[in-house]
């Protein structure tokens, strides 16, 4: 392959608890951090460079560093919801590329579950600026905005909720074999813990038409960390490296006259897969935001796995499942669906890509190569961003 | 009467649009420029197509189409607990310009609302607040 091999994922670690009361959202950081550094067999002080996404109590990148106690050279504070961690990835390969730091450390940690943060369903705070003024009266609730593209792609290609549903049933699949989610799901009282068919998502509740209960998110505790190292690094660790070999950046948001159905994959994808030298056929595996179903179809379009509004068809007949033997198999964590999602999923991402690069999922592929993580965050109907890293197989 | 939240100010791009909403106008900004998509919407001090400040308001006739729309069965937002099922919408208005909304006046929002029904504007009085909120009732069929 052509792409240059210049920084690696070295370390990772999943806080293992979805439900952790007393817990901070700092000490779910450090203990991910500690364990992703043992993983690695890196020590508390090779960190040269800390990307944070402002999530832990203290102040973000401005106390993180004072909390561990360490003096980096690069601190990276990019904040862009749930795809944070694939931009921060993008940026400590190039920080690392450009010889500004050898060890990084993403983190996350967060008490969303044990807080009753009613992310999806709640109302937004903040001053009012441009863009809330023409929004808040109207009730648009998280989902509310999600649910709108969900409409528009039935609309305009004649997706179907059973359609939709395949993307739940595999992300389900992949959950009951892991049992860090399926711990997850019984610790947030999920109402059967088991295998789920299409029928059983279209019986669930609408929480906001046309997205059913099973289509949504869990909201969890919860975090991890993840260590990306140089070349040099690398080839010293005690696992075998997983490379980083392209990435993509992007933001899209509403405008008049524009398509709801594409999102900022659109442009990330092509950037990332280009860098790479490699396309979406040879991905073994697709670790997608699944914030919602419609998130997930909207971005395995977007990336080039099919064409615009083929989605449907696509995914019909169970190909995303781990073992369907047609690939790429699609969160083989469980996902946010059915295993993490305290409320930027990002890590999760890099975390389950760089399992199965390595050969250690709970659903593996066998003889995995090529894994991409995207990330996306914000409103996928309105403001977002999509992060898009490409991983491969020393 | 309707309790959904107000525009809150001291917010200088959008007070224009919410003192024609008190009078019954829905406005929006085209930018004097000849540039390639003079339709500014939501409102700013500048167009994001050419970077322009020379910005004109206009008022639209208030008819438009749904771009798209959810029902939303669970808000745990006060002013919106009570209200049961109701419509959040993307209306795609015939000047050019698409804006949130909520379509109302329907029987049953969950099977009156479809994409690419005609919309008309109406400022729906809040019973708290200086601001009425526009919102869309479908355009009775001849």
């Amino acid at each position: 392959m052509a792409q240059e091999r210049q920084a690696a994922i070295v370390g990772i670690h999943e806080y293992p608890l979805r439900v952790a009361p007393g817990v901070s959202a700092m000490n779910v950081k450090v203990d991910s951090i500690r364990a992703a550094l043992d993983d690695a067999g890196l020590k508390w002080s090779d960190i040269d460079a800390i990307y944070d996404a402002q999530d832990g109590e203290a102040g973000g990148g401005l106390q993180l560093a004072a909390y561990l106690g360490l003096r980096p050279t690069v601190l990276d504070t990019t904040q862009v919801g749930g795809s944070s961690y694939e931009f921060q990835a993008a940026h400590a390969m190039r920080d690392i590329a450009a010889g500004k730091c050898n060890v990084a450390v993403l983190s996350y940690g967060s008490t969303s579950a044990s807080n009753r943060v009613a992310i999806g369903t709640g109302g937004r705070g903040g001053p009012a600026t441009w863009a809330t003024n023409m929004e808040t009266p109207y009730g648009a609730t998280l989902i509310a905005n999600y649910a709108m593209v969900k409409q528009r792609h039935m609309f305009e290609y004649g997706t179907t909720d059973e359609q939709f549903a395949g993307i739940s049933v595999a992300t389900r699949h992949h959950a009951m074999r892991n049992p860090e989610a399926v711990k997850a799901m019984t610790d947030l009282q999920f109402v059967g813990v088991n295998e789920i068919t299409p029928q059983d998502v279209l019986d669930s509740r609408i929480v906001a038409d046309p997205l059913h209960l099973l289509e949504c998110c869990m909201i969890s505790d919860g975090g991890g960390a993840v260590i990306i190292a140089s070349a040099e690094v690398a080839r010293n660790c005690k696992k075998p490296p997983v490379w980083l070999i392209g990435a993509g950046e992007a933001t899209k948001y509403r405008e008049n006259g524009g398509d709801i159905t594409t999102s900022a994959g659109a442009q990330s994808g092509p950037i990332a897969f280009g860098e790479a030298g490699v396309s979406p056929d040879e991905i073994d595996i697709a670790m997608i935001y699944d914030s919602f179903t419609i998130t997930v179809a909207v971005c395995l379009e977007d990336l080039g796995f099919c064409p615009k509004g083929e989605i449907g068809a696509y995914v019909e007949g169970g190909r995303l499942a781990f073992d369907s033997g047609e690939g790429p198999a699609l969160n083989t964590d469980g996902g946010g669906l059915s295993s993490n999602h305290p409320g930027m999923r990002g890590i999760f991402l890099l975390l389950e890509g760089a399992r199965q690069l390595r050969g250690e999922s709970t659903s593996q592929v066998p003889d995995a190569k090529l894994a991409v993580a995207h990330g996306n965050g914000g409103l996928l109907g309105g403001t977002h961003t999509g992060g898009t890293v490409i991983l491969a197989k020393d | 009467m309707a309790k959904r939240p107000q525009p809150r100010f001291p917010e200088p791009h959008t007070e224009p649009f919410w003192e024609g909403a008190q009078q019954g106008e829905l406005r929006y900004q085209r930018c004097n420029e000849d540039c390639g998509d003079p339709v500014v919407f939501y409102p700013r001090h500048h167009c994001p197509d050419c970077g322009s400040d020379d910005l004109d308001w206009h008022v639209s006739k208030g008819e438009g189409t749904v771009y798209t729309f959810s029902v939303v069965r669970q808000n745990r937002m006060p002013g919106f607990i009570d209200l049961g099922a109701y419509s959040v919408a993307y209306v795609d208005l015939d000047e050019g310009f698409r804006m949130m909304s909520s379509v109302v006046g329907v029987d049953d929002p969950t099977t009156d609302i479809q994409i690419g029904q005609r919309v008309r504007v109406e400022f729906e009085e809040q019973e708290e607040g200086d601001y009425p909120i526009p919102v869309f009732r479908p355009i009775e069929e001849d």
